[in-house]
């Protein structure tokens, strides 16, 4: 038993467990507060029911349908942050690399018609991909060989990326007909996922999603490939010294997290949900939820699977906790507080490993 | 009879060690009193604990004979107690005074007030023979100095009661001795010292007493007059050691790599810090490179091993150039590397240790299967390794190589390095804050490997090391060298000269 509990992954379980319970019940304090100042809200207990299931109590099947529709592209977010903090890196231009990926992915889908539209899919989600992987690349090659730090560059190119995608729309889009939708055929298949479920929105994304995760996790842990990006996030002096190709390593590093965060893009742009691109002069969210996602699940590749379905049913709970007369911000307000504690989570191992290690010790 | 410091039954326990295991240590008022042990045998936990850094499970402090609560170094200090440590806690771009007030600034009106603190401070300058100029910036000053300096913090403060946590490992010979005496000068002046080291000459040189610690536990407390290097060295490391190195003169064979006219450019100044070097070195023989730190044997040493560029010259290796070859080439091609900061080249600290035993073979097909890594034959390697070469550690193979101690640290490097069978093996200060066991046994395999005919280029600083050792010393200076000479015919005073550039001749 206490060997169980001394086992690190374990213990990032527990951490990440008591994160979300430390936001969970900050979130209570918060409900039974508002209840007090708001008449029409006057069931706390009810609202935090809704938050539990995700608002899956009012929504089904249908509700489960959306959350995994949500959830699709802030895993690959996630997996892009997350991927990069396991190489020593902190990639915050998830969002910059997530539309351009998006926007290359719908690019491809209308005015690609070349290629057969049922397949137009995979080509769009292959273009997302490079495209992703070259905005991270420039990140990658100037901290590689020029020592700017990634932090700042990825931050600059969040903006370059939401304003050339922005300049893009209006030079590519014809004068008289400005607005283009997605041909149905060409959108991510939904293998009958939106006849389940109920919500033409459902397609597969999610299990691509939670595909590249998996393929994540093996190239990390389980390859020399991972091996040498780690050596070089870790310590890329003794990356060096072992003969690894330090640079070479980072660069990569940036690339394939690049390359994660645009194919979230596809997964939104190139599918059922209703989004535009004309007006996006802000900061796509999906990319700094991926910090949040990435943060909640310690990094790892399957972690982020589980903190990403949670991230996502909060999202699902918030427009309904309406019926119990509050707003939907006070589930960013917890959304926001497990974040921080989830931060604090080598504080809350530190934490665990006394606790367990005295009891251990006066038994 | 009145201590200063009483320690009484001191437990500090960390997951999986117990750090300090019920531990009673007396120091009388005004003696200087030697803490000795091996690496991880508690010496600085049980510091720390005095200094308020760590808060230990069982056991309390006396100090002047009243029970102390001492929770952090803010309480430590105000029951006198200073320290330094072994790495100085320096502000790099303040000057010397700027240092020694800091934390303890006298403001008026919301300014600083320097006058009458470069007054005290000059004063114990002078006082305790430290030769301090208080307006120069510590970047510009030697890292004896520095040292100092960190003693003129505690002594600015008024502590009587000063830890040296192996204060010596950074020092050239002459600045040990140096130390010495201000130590004595201390004393004199009624202040009372304990000294972290595993150097029986200089607990031997100024000691009074020693308290000798063992994985944990005190093993006892004697009087350094009635006691001999060799007892202590026992009770330290728990069985006989030898002191002196074992070896037969050596068997130089054929030239295994041939440096010529090699120049390597300064990270930090435009010069050369590598000027114009050629030495050869020949299988079955262990070529030393002495020289006090900074004289261009770091940068030497990432030119042969392709960490750092050439600026010039060449590096002929079993016949091919070395000098744009890469670091796997090297490697592949059997030179092994003992790198002089295992924190920073040696080990990913953050691996454990099964991962950092196969840093330079992961790619081999002994480890790896199309890409994908075969964890049971890295797990066998590491366990076989482990008990090769005995490497101790809380969990195994599995254990984060961060919370090793150092030694064992060392000994998985040593481990890894020496797995290669590497023709050329380039140890780099390898026994650099190790205990005497552990340096025993890294100078007895370098010995081993040079009998079995491979060749050795140590680097070192420590003058001992050089002259027992090496088969063979090429002394560097400024980034050339400045002599060759035979251990067996030169005196360690001699050998100074050199070192410290006031004797050079010309070498080949």
């Amino acid at each position: 038993m206490k060997k169980f509990l001394m086992n690190a992954g374990v213990q990032k379980i527990f951490a990440a467990l008591l994160a979300i319970l430390f936001g969970l019940v900050f979130g209570i304090v918060i409900l039974f507060i508002a209840s007090f100042f708001i008449s029409k809200a006057s069931y706390p207990m009810d609202a935090l029911y809704t938050i539990v299931t995700g608002g899956l109590r009012f929504s089904g099947l249908k509700g489960l349908g959306i959350i995994m529709r949500f959830m699709s592209p802030i895993l690959l977010t996630g997996l892009s942050v997350g991927f990069a903090f396991k190489t020593g890196l902190f990639n915050i231009g998830a969002s910059g690399q997530f539309v351009i990926g998006g926007f290359v992915a719908a690019y491809i889908c209308i005015k690609w018609t070349f290629i057969p539209l049922e397949y137009l899919w995979i080509v769009g989600i292959l273009g997302a991909i490079i495209a992703g992987g070259l905005v991270g690349l420039i990140s990658g090659l100037l901290k590689a060989y020029r020592n700017v730090n990634e932090v700042i560059s990825a931050i600059m190119l969040n903006y370059i990326a939401m304003i050339t995608v922005s300049n893009l729309v209006s030079v590519i889009a014809d004068k008289n007909n400005p607005s283009r939708t997605m041909p149905p055929l060409s959108r991510i298949p939904t293998l009958g996922l939106d006849k389940i479920f109920g919500n033409n929105t459902t397609d597969i994304s999610i299990f691509i999603a939670i595909l590249v995760a998996i393929l994540i996790y093996i190239i990390l842990e389980r390859t020399t490939f991972g091996y040498e990006l780690k050596a070089c996030g870790y310590n890329r002096n003794a990356a060096r010294y072992a003969g690894i190709n330090d640079r070479l390593g980072i660069t990569l590093s940036m690339t394939i997290a690049g390359a994660l965060a645009g194919l979230g893009g596809a997964m939104v742009y190139i599918s059922s949900i209703t989004k535009v691109f004309d007006s996006l002069l802000t900061l796509a969210p999906e990319g700094f939820d991926g910090i949040s996602v990435a943060l909640l699940g310690m990094s790892n590749p399957l972690g982020i699977i589980f903190s990403a379905a949670f991230i996502a049913a909060l999202k699902n709970a918030g427009p309904a906790l309406s019926r119990s007369g509050f707003n939907e911000e006070v589930v960013k307000i917890m959304t926001a507080v497990i974040i921080y504690a989830s931060a604090f989570s080598l504080i809350f191992r530190e934490k665990l490993v006394q606790f367990f290690t005295k009891k251990g010790a006066k038994k | 009879m009145e201590y200063v410091i009483e320690l009484r039954n001191i437990t500090k326990v960390f997951p999986g060690i117990i750090a300090n295991d019920d531990i009673t240590l007396k120091v009388k008022k005004g003696e200087i009193h030697a803490l000795l042990g091996e690496n991880g045998a508690g010496k600085s936990t049980l510091m720390s604990v005095l200094f308020g850094l760590y808060k230990p499970e069982k056991g309390s402090i006396f100090i002047k004979g009243e029970e102390a609560h001492i929770a952090n170094p803010n309480d430590a200090n105000r029951y006198g107690i200073g320290m330094v440590h072994q790495h100085f806690k320096l502000v790099h771009n303040f000057t010397v005074l700027e240092n020694v007030i800091l934390g303890v600034e006298t403001v008026k009106n919301g300014t600083l007030v320097m006058a009458e603190a470069r007054k005290r401070v000059l004063e114990l300058s002078k006082r305790y023979n430290l030769f301090i100029e208080p307006d120069h910036l510590i970047s510009d000053i030697s890292v004896g100095m520095q040292q100092r300096v960190e003693i003129l913090k505690m002594l600015y403060k008024n502590n009587d009661i000063l830890i040296f946590d192996e204060p010596t490992a950074v020092l050239t010979p002459q600045e040990i001795d140096e130390l010495m005496k201000i130590m004595k000068e201390l004393i004199s002046e009624g202040k009372t010292i304990l000294f972290i080291t595993h150097k029986l000459n200089e607990i031997k040189a100024v000691a009074d007493r020693v308290s000798i610690l063992r994985k944990g536990k005190l093993i006892d407390t004697v009087d350094v007059s009635s006691s001999t290097k060799e007892s202590l060295s026992e009770m330290m490391v728990g069985r006989k050691v030898l002191l002196e190195v074992n070896k037969t003169p050596a068997e130089p064979k054929e030239v295994i790599m041939e440096v010529s006219h090699l120049s390597m450019k300064s990270k930090h100044h435009g010069k050369d810090s590598v000027n114009d070097v050629s030495f050869k070195v020949r299988r079955g023989e262990i070529l030393c490179i002495a020289g006090i730190e900074g004289n261009g044997q770091t940068d030497l040493v990432y030119g042969i091993t392709g960490l750092q560029k050439l600026s010039g010259g060449k590096i002929l290796y079993k016949g091919v150039d070395l000098a744009t070859k890469s670091i796997r080439y090297r490697s592949l091609s059997k030179i092994s590397h003992i790198p002089e900061d295992r924190h920073k080249h040696g080990l990913v600290l953050d691996y454990n240790l099964a991962e950092n035993l196969i840093l330079q073979t992961y790619f081999t097909d002994k480890f790896q299967k199309h890409g994908f890594l075969k964890f049971k034959e890295i797990y066998d390697h590491a366990d076989k390794m482990i008990q090769r070469f005995d490497i101790r550690s809380g969990s195994g193979s599995r254990s984060v190589t961060r919370s090793m101690s150092g030694g064992n640290q060392q000994k998985a490097i040593l481990a890894r390095e020496l797995d290669i069978n590497p023709d050329l093996l380039i140890a780099v200060q390898p026994t650099r804050g190790l205990d005497v066991g552990a340096i025993e046994y890294i100078h007895k395999t370098l010995i081993e490997q040079r009998d079995a005919g491979k060749a050795v280029l140590l680097v070192s600083l420590e003058l001992s090391e050089v002259m027992s050792v090496s088969d063979r010393i090429l002394v560097i200076y400024e980034g050339e060298l400045v002599g060759e000479v035979d251990p067996s015919k030169i005196t360690q005073q001699e050998l100074g000269l050199y070192m410290s550039g006031s004797k050079r001749e010309k070498v080949e």
